[in-house]
């Protein structure tokens, strides 16, 4: 049976621990106080954004840009937006176990050092690695969208899918994949967040629009505000995810902490009782002898 | 006047303007547009500046960035990456944010830097254009 003085020594070292997931935890819980805000305050845009999108492409027609057209699909690229540090539970495992299962020629961008790790790990290509941080502008996200733009109209890639977390409450949070490019279908936009209204635009269908300058060109204006925007979307949700997860993993492991404490005491009591009860009979033993 | 403007004013940080009006003019890239009730539909793109709208007696000013305006019969959305009510423009903080980016801008000629700075640029100056605008009704 350990000593009273291992035990005590044990239950400072877990206390320490707790106070360190404790402050984690609150941390966490401020950074995904706003993280959650940024990431629900984009939605009421990216549902406009849909509208817009597809009763324009309900009323153009048969319209030619190079995101809408297929090709076929020699290179794809996907970006993963993962995590720069861990401690946040599963999220990043999730993530990257999809991944993983993606096709040899696949070349990847990263946003977030776990899934640059793990992409070096598989020895897959890296095209690219950027750095997200909480406060990023959306003027440096911008940066990465711009980058695989510039990729896919080079035709360096063909194809671009995102893998991240979505956010769907604090609890719980599911890696998704979402394809960016080509755009393919406009009917079936699903900017960020929110699932476009089918009634919203089925009413207006009807009507004849004006465009300003004109149909063409408001759309190749349209296209690329919505591939940026629609990445800074995923990343404020992806960040919303982390903070979340990372709450959640740390407020388990406080709990963890203060129930193997509340364990560890008990044992540190029974040991001292039984240390003082020895020490009576054998007491009690000698007076015994001694008569 | 039949009717009424349902105008919305979204940016990706959230929706900035949601009410009831009876005239807006907004900025759009080939001048300036006055949308009343009963607008045929339109789509356009809109540059920064000023949106004027009309509520009432009241009338009212937004700054706003660039993006896009949508219209149809009884409805205005419109998109743009930045969207400020005069009372919430800090001159002092607008105008250091301006010279800043200016000064950048001196450095970096060309790329995708300073096609923000420049949209930087372009909005502190609708926004100092327009509180100063306003200050000189009062």
């Amino acid at each position: 049976m350990a000593s009273t003085r291992d035990i005590r020594r044990r239950i400072r070292s877990v206390k320490n621990t707790a106070q360190i997931t404790k402050a984690m935890q609150m941390v966490a819980a401020s950074k995904m106080r706003k993280a959650q805000q940024a990431a629900l305050a984009g939605r009421p845009y990216a549902e406009s954004m849909n509208r817009v999108l597809s009763s324009l492409a309900n009323r153009v027609g048969s319209i030619s840009h190079p995101f809408l057209e297929k090709r076929e699909i020699r290179r794809p690229c996907a970006l993963v937006i993962s995590t720069d540090k861990g401690l946040c539970g599963a999220l990043n495992t999730n993530l990257l176990r999809e991944v993983g299962l993606l096709p040899q020629e696949t070349v990847f961008v990263t946003a977030g050092k776990k899934g640059k790790q793990f992409v070096a790990r598989m020895g897959r290509e890296l095209l690219a690695d950027f750095e997200v941080k909480d406060d990023s502008s959306s003027y440096k996200i911008k940066q990465i969208s711009q980058f695989l733009i510039d990729q896919y109209l080079e035709g360096k890639i063909d194809s671009v899918s995102i893998f991240h977390t979505r956010f769907l409450n604090t609890l719980v949070q599911k890696p998704e994949r979402n394809d960016l490019l080509p755009i393919g279908k406009l009917e079936k936009l699903e900017a960020g967040t929110g699932k476009h209204e089918e009634q919203s635009i089925q009413a207006d269908e009807n009507l004849q629009y004006i465009y300003e300058p004109s149909g063409d060109e408001v759309l190749s204006a349209l296209l690329p505000a919505y591939i940026h925007f629609q990445v800074y979307q995923l990343v404020l949700d992806a960040k919303a995810s982390e903070h979340s997860a990372r709450m959640v993993a740390m407020k388990s492991a406080t709990d963890n902490a203060k129930g193997m404490i509340k364990d560890l005491t008990l044992e540190y009591n029974k040991v001292r009782q039984s240390g003082i009860t020895t020490e009576l009979l054998e007491i009690a033993t000698a007076q015994m002898a001694m008569a | 006047m039949a009717g009424k403007l349902r105008l919305v004013v979204v940016t990706p940080e959230g929706k900035t303007f949601d009410s009831d009006v009876e005239q807006v003019v907004m900025p759009g890239v080939e001048g300036q547009l006055g949308i009343l009730p009963g607008h045929v539909p339109l789509l356009t793109a809109i540059q920064p500046g000023e949106l004027d709208l009309k509520a009432g007696s009241r009338g009212d000013e937004l700054a706003v960035g660039g993006g896009f305006a949508e219209v149809t019969g009884d409805r205005v959305t419109i998109l743009t990456d930045m969207a400020v009510k005069p009372e919430d423009i800090d001159e002092h903080a607008v105008e250091k944010a301006l010279q800043s980016a200016q000064q950048a801008l001196l450095e970096k000629k060309a790329g995708p830097e300073a096609e923000a700075l420049m949209a930087m640029i372009q909005r502190s100056t609708v926004q100092l254009n327009l509180k100063r605008k306003r200050r000189t009704q009062i």
